[in-house]
């Protein structure tokens, strides 16, 4: 490869292999070495960044701001940690309005609040018109380490809990961006996921937010390390009906479609249900759902599969180019 | 719609295949081809493909995906517009952009200056590009089958009528009957039955297809795309089959009519005419294409940026083409999984998303265990 392409950027293995055979090298440190999605520092601090160019910058359910603060967020306490505080960088297009920047700005402020995250440092630059897209943000965030991802504790019959509905973040951003022509009053789902933090001291073994890449990215990066395959039932997964109709309508497979608020738990087999009930307890759980097993009936070691409604085993692969969809 | 995936029906329907199928007899599986890359997707992404196998049927996939079928040469003249002409817009449907060719893709083609490609889910957003700023010159790449060429018929009329000089069309647009009587008169393929695509059909009809059955003597259906729409016309073909009738059952009535959308059929004919066009993989197959009627000629890109004529060129070792006319599986070709990944593909049928290769490689690799 010459040249950066998009394809990169969009989650899947592509992006993966990018990061692994082009960036990780050069730095070596096995702090980085298991590429999750915070750092374990010494004495107990977990460390994590994230840059946020969502366009359109307001969608319905969110905006880049308060993107900005989940996501990163979110890492955080599917790494394992309480999330505590965030730095805050801008880089802003010449020739923005102000009264955007003040409404990303109070979304920020509000989300943080929600999150219980205070914003502690920060830096802000501007380019020229053009070199940009009106704002991008990073937010690099703090926390507690509380506990800590352990795939090699997972077993056969463990299961696969699923926090919510799949696909919402990524139609209402692409419905916002008008690509469709279509109208929908899907909302992203856009949320803090600090009710998952409880899990952790009750055992659960294993958490990934489900973003860029989809469900069926984020698992298959699971069951690639384990000496099982993982079996996932289809028509367990919980889609909204504004999903539900846009994946007949325009053939995008929610399997693949980014959340901004749900993430994938592996409980120990016999936790699942009293996981699923304190799940269900919390507003944004209250449609989780157990959706499959690791298992040894169907499949090969480190494969991700999907039973169908129809009854029929489709072997899931990671994202593999940008999400688009069918032209005939 | 529910009862079309509910999952005993399906059930039911595939050991009605299995009792048809055995009843074939011709010492072989029955070889049915879905024509439309659409077909395939919901085939693999439902599952299904197996469960057929077990019932004793072969599915193999056809020529029906606009991107794979495109020559190289249409594909190198997209990329000669956008880096030959300084401040224009090309307008392709994303998986056009990333066919690799001899002068690499749309992708990695470098623009002239203040040119830019565009990714569009139709041709109206090409035409509101080009109303936007009347001095840029905006061509659409248009590609496609019967199902979206009424479309684009539709935005050239429209920018005729509206007077914009600045809207062009690079026409890839290509015809279903006669790709389907190239395959059964080059006899290469032994195919016993065909699924006929319902967005096609939706377009022109019942008619077109008949020449299989009455010629060839080949029962088909044309096909929905949920899992039991599919069950439903393999069931009827191998009925035919087995009765000795064959004919071109109608299994997607809840969508369509007998006799398809005759305005949209007038709206192709008007701006378009049939032509004698260049497959990939096919070769050239008498009146397969359309191109600019003579009075629409000044929206054809062809013309307007002066490329030349467009001959079939393909990469070498890419046996797209045989895939294409389902000589061999995806599996069959040497380069399959191997140099040629969904990630840095090497020929069309593993670029697009209805392209036979990305999909077997997606979903189709075989797994250890069974349902």
């Amino acid at each position: 490869m010459t040249r950066i392409s998009l394809e990169l950027g969009s989650g899947g293995r592509l992006m993966r292999d990018f990061i692994a055979g082009r960036i990780v090298p050069s730095f070596r440190d096995p702090l980085l070495g298991d590429l999750g999605d915070a750092a374990h520092l010494p004495g107990g601090i977990a460390f994590t960044t994230d840059s946020y160019v969502v366009d359109p910058l307001f969608f319905p359910g969110g905006d880049i701001g308060r993107l900005a603060v989940n996501g990163t967020v979110n890492d955080l306490v599917v790494s394992g940690a309480e999330p505590r505080f965030l730095s805050l960088a801008f880089i802003l297009e010449e020739g923005l309005e102000a009264a955007v920047l003040d409404r990303v700005i109070a979304s920020i402020r509000s989300a943080a609040k929600t999150a219980g995250v205070r914003i502690v440092t920060g830096d802000t630059k501007v380019v020229r018109r053009g070199q940009g897209d009106k704002v991008y943000i990073n937010t690099a965030g703090v926390g507690r380490s509380i506990g800590r991802p352990r795939p090699g504790k997972i077993r056969r019959g463990d299961k696969v809990i699923l926090t919510g509905t799949l696909g919402d973040h990524s139609l209402a951003v692409m419905l916002a961006r008008g690509d469709f022509g279509l109208k929908s009053n899907v909302r992203s789902d856009c949320a803090p996921l600090l009710f998952l933090l409880p899990l952790w001291k009750q055992g659960a073994l294993w958490m990934r937010d489900v973003t860029r890449g989809g469900l069926a990215t984020v698992l298959v990066e699971l069951a690639e390390r384990l000496p099982y395959p993982v079996l996932i039932e289809e028509d367990r997964i919980p889609l909204s009906r504004p999903v539900r109709a846009a994946s007949e309508l325009l053939g995008i497979d929610p399997l693949y479609m980014a959340c901004e608020g749900k993430a994938v738990v592996i409980a120990p087999a016999a936790k699942a249900g009293e996981f699923l009930r304190r799940l269900r307890a919390h507003p944004l759980g209250r449609k989780a759902a157990l959706i499959g097993e690791v298992q040894d009936k169907v499949g090969r070691p480190g494969e991700l599969l999907l039973r169908t409604t129809a009854g029929g085993l489709r072997l899931l692969e990671p994202l593999t180019s940008e999400l688009l969809p069918r032209i005939c | 719609m529910k009862e079309l995936r509910d999952p005993k029906a399906l059930r039911r329907l595939l050991a009605d295949i299995g009792e048809l199928a055995r009843k074939t007899g011709g010492g072989r599986a029955p070889r049915l081809m879905e024509v439309c890359g659409t077909h395939t997707m919901a085939l693999f992404k439902s599952g299904l493909t197996p469960l057929l196998a077990e019932a004793g049927v072969e599915m193999v996939s056809g020529p029906g995906c606009p991107v794979c079928i495109t020559p190289n040469a249409i594909h190198e003249a997209a990329i000669a517009i956008v880096t030959g002409t300084e401040g224009a817009t090309l307008a392709a449907f994303g998986d056009m952009t990333r066919v690799p060719t001899r002068q690499g893709s749309l992708q990695t083609a470098i623009p002239a200056r203040g040119s830019r490609l565009k990714i569009v889910y139709s041709p109206e957003e090409a035409l509101d590009e080009a109303r936007r700023d009347p001095a840029r010159p905006v061509v659409f790449y248009g590609a496609g089958f019967e199902t979206t060429i009424p479309a684009i018929a539709f935005t050239v009329r429209q920018a005729a009528a509206e007077g914009l000089r600045n809207f062009s069309v690079l026409p890839a647009l290509w015809l279903v009957p006669p790709a389907l009587r190239a395959i059964l008169e080059a006899g290469d393929v032994a195919v016993d039955g065909f699924v006929y695509p319902g967005h096609v059909s939706a377009v022109i009809g019942v008619e077109p297809y008949e020449f299989v059955a009455r010629e060839h003597r080949v029962p088909g259906a044309i096909a929905g795309f949920e899992p039991g729409d599919i069950l439903l016309a393999v069931r009827s073909i191998l009925e035919q089959a087995v009765e000795g009738m064959p004919r071109v059952a109608l299994e997607y009535s809840r969508a369509i009519g007998r006799d398809g959308n005759p305005v949209a059929r007038a709206l192709m004919d008007e701006v378009f005419e049939p032509y004698d066009a260049c497959w990939r993989g096919l070769g050239k197959i008498p009146a397969s294409g359309l191109r600019f009627r003579k009075e629409f000629a000044g929206f054809d890109a062809a013309v307007r940026f002066g490329l030349g004529e467009i001959t079939d060129r393909d990469l070498p070792g890419c046996r797209c083409g045989d895939v294409l006319r389902g000589v061999i599986r995806p599996e069959g070709c040497r380069l399959f999984g191997k140099t040629c990944l969904p990630g840095s593909p090497l020929g069309p049928c593993m670029v697009s998303y209805e392209g036979a290769c990305l999909i077997h490689h997606k979903y189709g690799r075989a797994s250890g265990g069974r349902a």
